[in-house]
């Protein structure tokens, strides 16, 4: 039935068994594959005589070279804490508006910062710092700044954040939600007026003069005669056709209605001192620090 | 009177159905719940219109091989490989280009639900069917006789099918257990069990009551996977229900032991079901294929002794520097490289029977594919235990590298020694001449060929590349790069990676239209090979 395998001569010698055609040769182990085998079999027996491996009742072997991949970690990151504590302490001690002037100091708080910033701060400002406007996280590299763009205002917004309840001194300010105080019209108007400040061209010319009377009765006071902002209440500058959530007109007409709030967590709690500083000068130097 | 209690049974079954489906707390145990209801209604009411009808006078031939079950585990095989490809060129594309986790598909379509529906079709529903339909053909065909257990093996067939199919729609309603290979929750992991536990029982079946002398090594090799495959799967799944009524489970080890059965399962997942089930297949079809002797019958013995003890225990290099106690880590570590020589060992033995073959290769594209499989097998467990090894593996781990080497593994190893499988399996069992075209299986072998070279060299430069990058520091040690930023640099080489799936997924469906017009066009055979005659 089935096909028997073939045979040439000087094949060596089968075993005699046949399965479905198919036999075995009476082969040898090769050479070379039952050394490299016995060779990973001793070095595996040092390799666990040298490093923790054999356990025990209450505890494994910790090896002959002490090898614990805990302590490793602890010993590299204190040498590396070691390494920076004295110019750490320097930059958390220092005045603030001091750093900038002493290069040593601003170089390794720049380095430092950058750090600080791809590790904690990307997720919502961007790898580039570039911000995320579809969900309303600033640009850091342009110079308009809703809290205020010196190094001491930047260092207070990263110390406490924005709107978050975990820290008693975070800024705090908040856009009512016009939906609920306006007409529909008045909105409308007022987003197309809005549009003119920053030069934009309206979407409805017409809606623009009753736009700057609702304005003036409801925006002005924190937003300014001119739209020029209020960095003291966090009141975005209108005129500068810079945008945290957008300038289109429907994107304002969606602000006003229900108005934005963004949160920004405090980061006293999860970083140091010095690590705050440097990320704040980082930030400063981006390019839109004041 | 069997069809009595079938129907009672099979009532009951669907009246559950119903009530479970009522209850249920989350959509995946509903929909799961009104599938098995329809099943189950379907059959009672099957079963109900044939009662008292006279049965057919011959039952099965003992003496002829159970042959039907092996064709639909062949189809089964050559449609699930098809769909678990195509996933896993969607979600390489959704990874280069996220846009394509369309708003529409959330919660559905997006690549973390989408992953695990990948992982699943190739290896239990590809992978899986290609092991039953292989076995059960080696097993009757090494032992000269008919499988035993009767009807048994359609029951596995199909319950097997089912499971695929609870599995996938779990993944997509959000039902998972967030264990990476076993994400099926409780209820279908019992009726895993069931299955298996048929299976095992068929395949020992026929063993016992094989008429050879002696058991094939193939047979060795399949009985190992399916024995230690039950065993891991049943101790990886010890899980509570929160409720019967819902999907949710609530596994019994915590933390870290959880973390590391986990791994023992997932390790032994790839070295008993990928590794040992497929050189059972790669033992039977390379000296069938190659009309030679297998190479060396101690090598064959001693390597898969030294294989299935030593595998069992590698699990723990998953977890380097992790919570994991370094003694474990280390016993991992060591196991695995020491694993290295007897996994070798079923390559030497797979290309060293070609010898005095050799010629073959240049006449056979089947051949070649087996070949090749074979290097692929050989090139990913060498570069297994070297990713162990502690030191390479704090660059390696959490990156694509390792995606790299799975694939160089599922898609050469696991796809080529099935593909070969399926070019030897179809023209026998629908009893044809030869295969409906040899220049389609050698469009296939380059196609899949070079699709695997873009995979694996694309993953291998991305992931030392990100490994580098994210241990990147300056002299002050403080990180150079971000995540997002390694994200980034990553892009070309995804589109190059997706490039190669769909080269491979080509080849897959080139397989397929050619198997299709083996079937329908192909000149019969007239000499027939399905009678169980032991062969001395």
């Amino acid at each position: 039935m089935s096909k028997p395998s073939q045979k040439f001569e000087g094949d060596p010698t089968t075993t005699g068994h046949s399965w479905d055609g198919i036999e075995e040769f009476n082969n040898p182990l090769p050479r070379w594959w039952v050394w490299v085998f016995y060779l990973t079999i001793i070095w595996g027996i040092g390799y666990t005589i040298a490093y923790p491996a054999w356990p025990g009742i209450t505890g494994a072997s910790t090896g002959l070279l002490g090898w614990s991949s805990r302590a490793l970690v602890d010993e590299e990151l204190q040498e590396a804490e070691a390494a920076n504590a004295a110019i750490n302490e320097r930059l958390a001690s220092v005045e603030l508006t001091a750093i900038a002037g002493d290069p040593e100091l601003n170089t390794y708080a720049t380095q430092a910062g950058a750090a600080v910033f791809r590790t904690w701060c990307t997720q919502c400002h961007g790898s580039g710092a570039a911000g995320v406007q579809a969900s309303g996280y600033p640009n850091l590299l342009d110079d308009d700044w809703l809290w205020g763009g010196d190094i001491e205002n930047i260092h207070y917004t990263i110390s406490h954040g924005i709107r978050n309840e975990d820290d008693d001194d975070a800024r705090y300010s908040e856009m009512p939600a016009f939906g609920e105080i306006l007409e529909e019209e008045e909105i409308t108007q007022v987003a197309n007026f809005v549009m003119t400040l920053s030069g934009e061209t309206p979407a409805d010319a017409a809606a623009v003069e009753p736009g700057a009377i609702v304005y003036e009765d409801n925006c002005a006071a924190c937003h300014g005669d001119a739209g020029e902002g209020d960095v003291f209440q966090g009141a975005p500058n209108l005129a500068d056709a810079i945008w945290l959530y957008g300038g289109d007109y429907d994107t304002l007409v969606e602000t006003v209605t229900y108005s934005r709030y963004g949160v920004m967590p405090p980061w006293t709690p999860r970083l140091s001192e010095a690590q705050i500083r440097a990320v704040a000068i980082y930030v400063h130097g981006l390019g839109g620090g004041q | 009177m069997s069809n009595y209690i079938k129907l009672v049974a099979l009532g009951l079954v669907t009246l559950f159905a119903m009530i479970a489906a009522n209850y249920a707390r989350d959509p995946a145990y509903m929909v799961h719940a009104i599938l098995i209801m329809v099943i189950a209604g379907v059959m009672f009411l099957y079963t109900l219109r044939t009662v008292g009808e006279p049965q057919l006078a011959s039952g099965p031939n003992e003496h002829e091989y159970f042959d039907d079950v092996v064709r639909y585990g062949v189809i089964a095989t050559a449609f699930w490989g098809v769909v678990g490809f195509l996933v896993g060129v969607v979600i390489a594309f959704q990874l280069a280009f996220p846009v394509l986790n369309f708003e529409w598909t959330q919660g559905i379509g997006n690549f973390g639900r989408l992953r695990p529906l990948h992982t699943s079709a190739v290896i239990f529903a590809f992978g899986g069917n290609a092991l039953l339909a292989t076995s059960f053909y080696v097993v009757q065909r090494t032992s000269a006789v008919r499988l035993w257990g009767g009807n048994l093996a359609w029951f596995v067939f199909w319950g097997y099918q089912l499971f695929i199919v609870l599995a996938a729609t779990g993944y997509l309603l959000g039902g998972t257990q967030s264990k990476e290979y076993a994400e099926p929750e409780w209820y279908v992991d019992l009726w895993l069990t069931v299955v298996w536990v048929s299976y095992l029982a068929v395949f020992l079946g026929t063993i016992i009551k094989r008429k050879e002398p002696h058991i094939y090594v193939a047979n060795w090799f399949y009985l190992a996977f399916i024995v230690t495959v039950a065993m891991l799967h049943v101790v990886n799944n010890l899980t509570i229900p929160v409720s019967i009524w819902g999907s949710k489970s609530v596994i019994v080890w915590g933390g870290v032991r959880d973390a590391m059965t986990q791994w023992w399962y997932g390790h032994n997942a790839v070295g008993f079901f990928l590794t040992a089930g497929f050189l059972g297949m790669m033992y039977y079809f390379i000296p069938k294929r190659a009309e030679r002797p297998v190479y060396s019958y101690k090598l064959s013995i001693i390597h898969f002794w030294s294989l299935i003890f030593l595998y069992i225990w590698a699990g723990p290099h998953h977890l380097h520097y992790t919570a994991l106690p370094d003694w474990a880590s280390t016993l991992g570590m060591v196991f695995s490289v020491v694993l290295w020589m007897p996994s070798w060992g079923g390559m030497i033995n797979g290309l060293m029977t070609l010898s005095g073959a050799w010629d073959k290769l240049r006449t056979d594209p089947v051949i070649r594919m087996m070949v090749i499989s074979v290097g692929f097998y050989g090139m990913s467990t060498f570069e297994g235990p070297m990713m162990s090894i502690r030191a390479v593996n704090s660059l390696s781990h959490y990156t694509d590298w390792t995606i790299g080497h799975v694939h160089s593994g599922a898609l050469g190893w696991n796809g080529m020694i099935t593909f070969g499988a399926l070019y030897f399996l179809v023209p026998v069992l629908w009893k044809r001449e030869r295969l409906y075209s040899l220049q389609m299986v050698s469009w296939h072998f380059w196609l899949a060929t070079i699709g695997i070279v873009l995979y694996a060299a694309s993953m291998w430069v991305t992931g030392i590349m990100e490994g580098l990058m994210w241990r990147e520091v300056d002299a002050n040690g403080f990180l150079v790069n971000s995540f997002a930023d390694t994200v980034a640099a990553k892009f070309p080489m995804y589109v190059v990676r997706g490039f190669g799936g769909v080269l491979y997924l080509a080849g897959a469906i080139i397989m397929c239209y050619n198997l299709w017009m083996t079937v329908r066009k192909a000149p019969a055979k007239e000499a027939s090979l399905t009678v169980a005659v032991p062969a001395e």
